[in-house]
């Protein structure tokens, strides 16, 4: 016998109105705390694949939508840019780095990226088996696809136009896979990666007539658009990823691009930001939403105290004529108010593990994204502090009722 | 042993009431009569320290009980004073077992599940002892009351109208029980009733 006892007893003697404020804490604990956990790995993940890129360059069009098509390979590509523009970058003195992507293929929903050996060095990816792409139409697996398609080294295959599995197939060109590599949580596990030359081996192969011109391509539709017919040996790629000698280029180099070329440069972090600030006013609203939720929650933890110590003030009385201090029964009143809280805190919080689990699946499939980090944020200490007062307030007001308590009256009375 | 001498209480100027002079010896039991509004249950909760007398005094084993905090009082009644009610009144969502043991627990003492089980062997509710307060009937519950009663071997045992909703029979039993449990732990025993059936019972009584 002891006051976590009594209290605990007097919470499974109410379960009803017990359930009703557990739930409802468990609600808006939940809710924050994933939209804590959603906001941090989104966050995490888009900034982890930006680190290191400064600006990418591509077909003039939606920046935002640039950068998500060359950096996070969510969106469609914005078109092509010839690769001798591309080159031309290289040789200004603000540029160190170019990398250059051509996007436009899929295999089974995973994208195939023409690239150079440099993308990978950039993402730090790591060899887990075989070798690096090093010719035409030889593929380096990203962890994750390999896992999911059960592609092994020296198995071919054909790649689809388009970035859905829906595409026409390039039947008769095969990639075939010399590597798989280790899965490292950036946006390469989900890639398919060869070498820049595959994808235009693989479009002359597949549509002869004329060549430079590829039709039914959705990335190279602008160029369709702008009936410029390109020479044959003039060679294109989707974009460029790219890193400055110093931040002086940030300056000078965008604009002159938009400016003097046909591509368009955007840069990552500025795009970012507008996206997050976009989500942001719908994160926000939840937020609100869910703290409203809270505070709810702690009416119904008042509420609910109140009615039951209106009924339990005998008991009080009593518990007060056997020699209980009034402060110990204020104790264990509060201690409901505590235990309520902390089951709530423990039911909101495997409520979002578990939504987080949800969603991360959703996002996988169709985003190529996977979130698995179910630990507690630190935040969430903070949440449970915030639980806590909130059910240590919630109790605590109807409780100061029994240091009024007329003990002698009340046990008369009935 | 317990004595009272000119105790007066009032509620109000209108409402006074001035209370004969009490002696209980250890081992012996008090029977106090009146009727209702006779200011029976004001005595019982002045001797039991919930309410302050107006004037008066009141000593338990020799010890003058005026002027005690709150604090004080609280470890008076919890360690020497046992009150029975008229409606036994428990926590409704504690066992009869943890009921019984609340008032060792309230008391800062050793919590005794053999003594209670012992208790509840001998007042006949033994099988009862994992139920719920409300599942037992009203005879069983004001037995459950005694036994908490007894749970800390007070020097005093104070019931208020313990038989008034009990039948005849219960009547006698609970009586008894009052009786025979106060004198095995050398306790005085004061009953406030206007229940008569009780005046068989004890030999000699106060009225109010």
């Amino acid at each position: 016998m002891n006051l976590a006892k009594i209290s605990w007893a007097n919470i499974k003697e109410n379960k009803l109105s017990s359930f009703l404020s557990g739930l409802l804490l468990a609600l808006g604990i939940g809710i924050i705390s994933l939209l804590l956990l959603l906001n941090q790995q989104l966050d995490a993940q888009f900034r982890r694949n930006i680190r290191g890129i400064d600006m990418v360059v591509g077909a003039k069009g939606s920046p935002l939508q640039l950068i998500l098509s060359s950096i996070y390979q969510i969106d469609a590509p914005t078109g092509n840019v010839p690769l001798a523009e591309v080159n031309q970058l290289k040789r200004n003195p603000f540029v160190k780095t170019v990398i250059p992507l051509s996007l436009g293929d899929n295999y089974r929903g995973f994208r195939v990226v023409g690239t150079t050996p440099a993308y990978v060095q950039h993402f730090e990816g790591k060899v887990a088996e075989g070798k690096l792409f090093t010719t035409t139409l030889e593929t380096t697996l990203g962890g994750k696809v390999a896992e999911a398609s059960g592609l092994k080294i020296g198995d071919t295959f054909a790649s689809a136009h388009g970035l859905d599995e829906e595409g026409d197939s390039h039947g008769e060109t095969m990639y075939k896979v010399v590597g798989i590599l280790e899965i490292n949580g950036s946006v390469i596990d989900q890639l398919i990666l060869t070498d820049l030359s595959s994808i235009w081996a693989i479009h002359e192969h597949a549509e002869l007539p004329p060549p430079g011109v590829k039709e039914n391509d959705p990335a190279h539709e602008e160029f369709d658009a702008e009936g410029a017919p390109s020479p044959a040996d003039e060679k294109e790629v989707t974009s460029a990823l790219i890193k400055f000698r110093s931040p002086m280029g940030l300056v000078a180099l965008p604009r002159q691009i938009n400016a003097n070329t046909s591509m368009q440069a955007a840069l990552p972090s500025i795009e970012i930001n507008r996206l997050f600030s976009l989500l942001g006013v719908g994160i926000e609203t939840l937020r609100a939403l869910a703290l409203v939720i809270m505070l709810i929650a702690g009416a119904s933890v008042f509420v609910s105290l109140y009615n039951s110590l209106k009924d339990r003030k005998y008991e009080m009385a009593l518990m007060l004529s056997m020699g209980a201090s009034r402060t110990r029964l204020f104790l264990l009143l509060l201690l409901e108010g505590l235990f309520l809280a902390v089951m709530g805190y423990v039911a909101g919080i495997s409520l979002s593990r578990v939504g987080l689990w949800l969603f991360s699946r959703a996002a996988e499939q169709d985003l190529h994204y996977s979130l698995n980090q179910f630990g507690i944020l630190p935040e969430e200490i903070y949440l449970l502090g915030g639980a806590l007062v909130i059910g240590l307030l919630a109790a605590a007001l109807p409780s100061l009722g029994v240091y009024r308590l007329n003990i002698s009256r009340t046990l008369a009375e009935d | 042993m317990i004595a009272s001498h000119g105790l007066t209480f009032s509620y109000s100027p209108q409402k006074k009431f001035a209370f004969p002079d009490l002696h209980c010896a250890e081992r012996e039991a008090l029977l106090i009569l009146g009727q209702s509004g006779s200011g029976k249950t004001t005595l019982l909760h002045l001797l039991a320290l919930l309410l302050t007398p107006a004037s008066g005094e009141i000593t338990l084993n020799g010890r003058s009980l005026r002027n005690l905090s709150a604090h004080q009082a609280g470890q008076v009644r919890a360690q020497q004073i046992g009150i029975i009610y008229q409606r036994a009144h428990f926590v409704s969502s504690l066992s009869v077992l943890d009921n019984i043991l609340l008032a060792n627990y309230l008391a800062d003492k050793k919590q005794e599940k053999n003594k209670a089980a012992q208790l509840a062997e001998q007042l006949g509710f033994a099988e009862h002892l994992f139920k719920k307060p409300n599942q037992l009937s009203q005879g069983e519950q004001q037995r459950v009351s005694i036994a908490r009663s007894l749970m800390n071997d007070p020097a005093l045992i104070l019931a208020d109208e313990p038989t008034a909703s009990l039948d005849d029979e219960n009547c006698h039993k609970v009586v008894n029980l009052l009786k025979e449990q106060s004198h095995s732990i050398g306790a005085s025993l004061i009953v406030v009733t206007h229940d008569q059936r009780l005046k068989e019972a004890f030999g000699e009584w106060v009225t109010l």
